[in-house]
């Protein structure tokens, strides 16, 4: 028999695709299946090593269209699937993601963002944001978890299986190569012992019995023949999400209560972020933080609670503006002054945000 | 006194008439289809995919659990249905536009890892959905919607050879035949062959079904017969292309 992956909880110094590997042993992931693109390889690296200890599958597809409708297979088939895919892989594997948003397909990818557009950078970035969290032909009906470090990689990768089940929307964990390629200090542990639930999975199609006498065939499509057929449909699914919304949606604040400004950032940028405000804290300036952790759905209420308070929100990516949109449409009515801070495909640090807020801070 | 049409038990009686065109050569693919899953007696662990195109006009023909998928796509669907769950018979069902032009590279890898699927591709000349465009089984000359004055070769070269492709890519134990609606036994008989091979684990099976297309071909019933029947099969030679051989005793 295989063992579990993990039992007693452990630190270990690992990079963020090994954490990612860990996680999906340890949610009971079943099947996965990749393309190789830089920076996600190592975390089919590390699950080819692990796969087959505890008796988990992998398949190496022939591009990322392949990988995001064989994983769409696997989870129909009943078993929690997941790929990885970064930059112009992400950008094909959208085609299958917009199948899974329109057949309610709990697939689960993890995208480690390079540079963009094109085959760009292979090092990092934050321009993958938009086009996970509205990729495809559709409405944007996904669950997008932004992290910042690796234990976060390892906590959310848990969670995506979980909550990809529970509320049957594709959901994906948007990493970047910093996060990717670098080693950092994480706690491995087993969920099932912290008391977190398992993913229940369960077939869409290939259930016992003999279709049409035993019980009805599985009969499913995402093809529609009228308008009025269709908009039902995406009615139904857009009342669903809306439903899910309160239960789902994450933040992180710090130093609110009397921030005069509010810098927002998501993934590891919302680090330098933190380091920034706690630098300019001690030197008695009013800055305070949020960052949205889910960016789709985005956490809505909670910013605008926020927003009238402060006199400037700062709104800091390694992309020309793509969280700045989400934080525009969130905020659409307030009359707080936005202040960009974009630098696409490049890293940003503490220190440079701390001059960055302090010049906005005036004389 | 009128006949009754013996269906196949696979088949979907509540969704009967089917929804192909008046002589389309799907419904006769997809008798001899039920017949042979009949016959291996399946149905309970089949899983169906369609394509776009009309194949999609499968997605509830049977008595056995479907998903149709994308243009093209339905091969991995497929793959990954079947390496989740060994103990399924997956049948990938497509065109010949989804096979051998957007969905080549899926059927091309599929056959070369000998996955253990069976790929069913109905070759009817042209996209038949989307109004009678050039596929890449058009035959020389003919003409179509993109092609008005007749496909040149010169231009947008010689229809795909899908099973001889295939039989050149795989290796032992793979199956891949050609039939036509024009012998309907005989297609049932490869079908049956191809789900054999799946059943016993070989590797890759591969059918393709010739068919006809009077909508787009406008062509009445005895024009569409002699063109599957001479134009067709000049190009597309009909039979057993690959046919894993039979272990010692």
């Amino acid at each position: 028999m295989a063992e579990k992956p993990i039992t007693d909880e452990k630190r270990v110094f690992m990079t963020g695709n090994e954490a990612v590997a860990w996680a999906a042993l340890a949610a009971e992931a079943e099947i996965m299946y990749g393309y190789p693109i830089t920076p996600q390889n190592e975390i089919m690296h590390y699950w080819t090593r692990l796969a087959p200890k505890y008796k988990r599958k992998f398949l190496q597809t022939e591009d990322e269209i392949s990988a995001g409708f064989t994983t769409c297979g696997g989870v129909l088939a009943g078993k929690r699937a997941f790929t990885a895919t970064a930059g112009p892989g992400n950008v094909l594997m959208q085609e299958a993601m917009s199948m899974a948003e329109m057949m309610r397909i709990p697939t689960v990818v993890v995208v480690q963002q390079r540079g963009g557009p094109s085959t760009a950078t292979v090092i990092y970035s934050q321009q993958e944001t938009t086009l996970t969290c509205f990729g495809g032909n559709g409405e944007g009906l996904r669950l997008v978890y932004s992290t910042s470090s690796h234990q976060e990689l390892f906590d959310y990768t848990i969670k995506a299986f979980y909550m990809a089940w529970k509320y049957r929307f594709p959901t994906f964990v948007l990493g970047d190569g910093y996060q990717a390629k670098m080693r950092e200090s994480l706690y491995l542990y087993n969920p099932i012992e912290k008391g977190m639930p398992l993913a229940e999975s369960y077939p869409f199609l290939g259930q016992e019995g003999r279709p049409g006498v035993e019980r009805e065939p599985s009969h499913l499509r995402n093809t529609y023949n009228t308008e009025e057929e269709l908009y039902q449909i995406i009615s139904g699914y857009v009342e669903d999400y809306e439903r899910m919304i309160p239960e789902v949606v994450e933040y992180q604040v710090s130093d609110l209560e009397d921030a005069e400004i509010v810098v927002i950032a998501h993934g590891i940028v919302s680090r330098a972020a933190r380091e920034a405000v706690k630098v300019l804290r001690q030197e008695g300036r009013k800055v305070g933080y949020f960052r949205p952790i889910t960016l789709r759905p985005f956490p809505t209420g909670k910013l605008r609670e926020i927003a009238p308070k402060a006199k400037k929100l700062v709104v800091a990516e390694s992309a020309q503006g793509q969280l700045f949109k989400l934080v525009q449409e969130a905020l659409y009515g307030e009359t707080v002054p936005l202040e960009p801070y974009f630098k696409p495909g490049l890293g940003i640090t503490g220190e440079e945000l701390v001059e960055f807020l302090q010049s906005n801070f005036g004389q | 006194m009128a006949t009754v049409p013996k269906m196949p038990k696979s088949w979907r009686v509540e969704t009967k008439p089917h929804k192909f065109c008046p002589g389309c050569g799907h419904g006769l693919v997809l008798k001899a289809l039920g017949e042979a899953i009949d016959e291996l007696d399946i149905q309970d662990r089949v899983v169906f995919g369609c394509d776009i195109g009309c194949s999609l006009l499968a997605w509830d023909f049977f008595n056995v659990d479907i998903v149709q998928t994308h243009h093209g796509r339905t091969t991995p669907v497929m793959v990954g249905v079947k390496r989740a769950r060994p103990d399924r018979i997956c049948i990938a069902y497509m065109g010949d536009g989804g096979g051998y032009a957007i969905g080549a590279q899926h059927l091309v890898n599929a056959a070369t890892r000998n996955e253990k699927i069976t790929a069913i591709l109905v070759n009817n000349c042209n996209y038949g959905m989307t109004g009678g465009q050039m596929a890449p089984t058009t035959l020389p000359e003919m003409k179509t919607e993109t092609t008005p004055y007749g496909r040149d070769v010169e231009e947008t070269g010689y229809p795909t050879q899908g099973p001889e492709m295939v039989a050149a890519i795989t290796r032992e134990g793979a199956y891949t035949a050609r039939g036509t609606v024009a012998k309907v036994r005989q297609l049932k008989n490869y079908l049956k062959k191809a789900l054999q091979n799946q059943l016993e684990g070989k590797g890759f099976s591969f059918v393709e079904a010739l068919s006809g297309c009077p909508t787009n071909w406008s062509t009445n019933a005895k024009a569409t017969w002699a063109f599957l029947e001479e134009n067709m099969t000049k190009y597309f030679k009909v039979g057993e292309v690959k046919v894993p051989v039979k272990e010692e005793e």
